[in-house]
């Protein structure tokens, strides 16, 4: 554990600190931020109404549009000379949301990415290869920062250049590798085609977030590389990655809720759910400087649970994120995340976890189609068992998400690897 | 008796069926028969040639999809009803066909269709009872 004074903190203690905590933040936003102040006013609420733990839910929630309509720096609580970093998210729509850092905030992520880094057992003997990329994306410097808070040796690789990650791995004896899990797989694939063992090398943790995956791809990779694979969570609004983070024992994600407050609301009403239910992930940050986030809606579905963890930590856990809504996707009427896909086709023999899923609307009716790599395990010289195969998968698939579709049988490595997110959907449809 | 056939999975994108030819030519392996199966999405080409295990190699290097089959090849007398004889004691034999294509050579004067079979000792049991000649692969690949 890299902080037990605040890892496993007496629990009363620790809502003692968030009270105090939460209300310095409200009136740090009011003060100084007017997009929250103005919030406040039009509601009648002022910052000295927050009087217990409950009270938060009589706030208003911020979601991504207002980060958008604020673009680049209209939520900033600091004047820009005290800024001194911006991080922005990919935005493959529009305007990327952008995050300001004062240094105090750098320290606060270099901090909480030290405890994440701590879920994976990390110290100053540890060789931490960052193949997450460095830039705008707040991956890459984030695992940067967390490593050397505790002083691990870092490899600053940054994602790419497969070949030359698996030599470092194998050349500089890595121990934790920090990536997307649809780029471990890539570094899988890579390292079986130049004839290198990884299960033989020193690596021991993967810490594997910014993109959903499923316990069945975990499974995958922890198999194939010899590693124990930790998830990891967070998003740029509320830091970037270090919001939390499993520890070894694998069972939901500590969340760092001395500096994070977490909620569970439902979705709808937005009325705060009873611990242990699931909805709508719930952050407020508590402790940052430059751009403080009041209840941002994060569009995740989880829950949030108390029960004492085998590690001693005593932050709130929440249940690994299955999909982002971002991700979501919309055909004929049915939610459908990539994640369910990547489910089944794990179960479905040797069928390998590489596939992308192309929507297209003819006339009034969505088509949904997969692209699955062929392998030669499940590759026959007869046109009806390669058939039946498709008619399996699909079959599977629509017991999952509900919705009819076609499964489309393609030559192994056609579907391009990740580097770092990967692009599981493509969709055609002009909506 | 049995003749080693290899599948090939093909995507339907042009020329993939090109590089297929290309790289067996380069490696000197010459195909003495072929069929494709295909549906809208794919196709699996069926190959006999005269060096399997060097083609398999060669394939796989070029990073195709592949299958090993064993087939047979059978002798049908090249006249009306010839065909029709042959598949008449698989089937009074109970023996189902999978799928057949033909030979470009002829052997002497017949014609020579491969059969896939799921049942091939059988098959070889009934042909051989019928008189048929059945080649080897030797002989597939010295005609």
């Amino acid at each position: 554990m890299w902080n037990t004074e605040y890892e496993a903190m007496d629990i009363g203690e620790r809502k003692k600190l968030q009270l105090d905590r939460m209300k310095h933040l409200l009136q740090y936003v009011y003060d100084n931020v007017a997009f929250y102040k103005r919030k406040f006013d039009d509601i009648g609420i002022k910052p000295s109404d927050y009087k217990q733990l409950s009270d938060i839910a009589k706030f208003p929630t911020t979601v991504k549009t207002d980060l958008r309509d604020n673009y680049p720096f209209g939520l900033f609580a600091k004047p820009m000379e005290d800024v001194v970093r911006l991080h922005a998210s990919s935005g493959t729509t529009g305007k990327p949301i952008v995050a300001g850092y004062t240094q105090n905030d750098i320290e606060t992520w270099a901090e909480v990415m030290g405890r994440t880094l701590g879920c994976a057992n990390c110290t100053r003997e540890s060789v931490v290869q960052n193949a997450y990329g460095y830039g705008l994306f707040t991956g890459g410097l984030g695992v940067h920062y967390g490593s050397h808070h505790i002083g691990a040796t870092t490899i600053p690789i940054s994602g790419g250049n497969t070949k030359r990650q698996v030599m470092i791995m194998q050349d500089f004896g890595s121990t934790i590798l920090t990536c997307t899990p649809s780029y471990a797989l890539n570094i899988v694939e890579v390292a079986e085609s130049m004839g290198v063992d990884i299960k033989s090398l020193k690596l021991e943790f993967g810490m594997f977030g910014a993109e959903p995956w499923t316990d069945e791809m975990r499974k995958n990779i922890e198999r194939r590389m010899n590693i124990k694979a930790i998830d990891i969570y967070g998003l740029t609004e509320i830091i970037g990655p270090g919001v939390s983070s499993e520890c070894e024992a694998q069972s939901g994600l500590h969340v760092f809720d001395d500096h994070f407050y977490p909620e569970i609301i439902d979705p709808d009403t937005l009325e705060p759910l009873p611990e242990g239910e699931l909805g709508e992930l719930v952050f407020t940050t508590m402790t940052k400087e430059a751009f403080p986030v009041l209840r941002y809606r994060t569009r995740d579905i989880s829950r949030l649970f108390h029960e004492p963890c085998s590690c001693g930590r005593t932050h709130v856990r929440m249940e690994r994120v299955s999909g982002r809504s971002d991700d979501m996707l919309i055909i004929r009427g049915v939610n459908v995340f990539p994640t369910q896909v990547e489910s089944v086709l794990l179960t479905v023999d040797e069928a390998e976890p590489h596939y992308l899923i192309d929507v297209r609307r003819e006339g009034n009716l969505d088509l949904l189609e997969i692209s699955v790599e062929v392998n030669e395990s499940v590759f026959s010289d007869e046109i009806k068992k390669m058939t039946a195969l498709e008619k399996k998968i699909a079959h599977e698939i629509q017991t999952v998400i509900g919705i009819a579709c076609k499964i489309k049988l393609v030559e192994p490595r056609t579907i391009a690897r990740s580097e770092g997110k990967a692009k599981r959907v493509t969709d055609h449809r002009k909506l | 008796m049995k003749v080693k056939q290899i599948s090939v999975f093909i995507e339907n994108r042009s020329g993939r069926l090109r590089e297929v030819t290309k790289v067996l030519g380069e490696n000197s392996i010459n195909i003495k028969a072929l069929s494709l199966a295909d549906t809208s999405d794919y196709g699996i080409l069926r190959l006999i040639v005269d060096q399997p295990d060097a083609a398999l190699k060669a394939l796989k290097q070029a990073n195709f999809t592949l299958s090993e089959t064993n087939v047979i090849a059978v002798e049908v007398s090249d006249e009306p009803g010839g065909l029709s004889n042959l598949l008449d004691s698989l089937d009074s034999a109970d023996i189902n066909v999978e799928y057949m294509y033909a030979f470009v050579e002829k052997s002497s004067n017949n014609a020579i269709m491969i059969f896939k079979i799921e049942n091939i000792e059988n098959a070889i049991k009934v042909l051989t009872a019928k008189n048929m000649k059945i080649l080897t692969h030797e002989e597939v690949t010295n005609l």
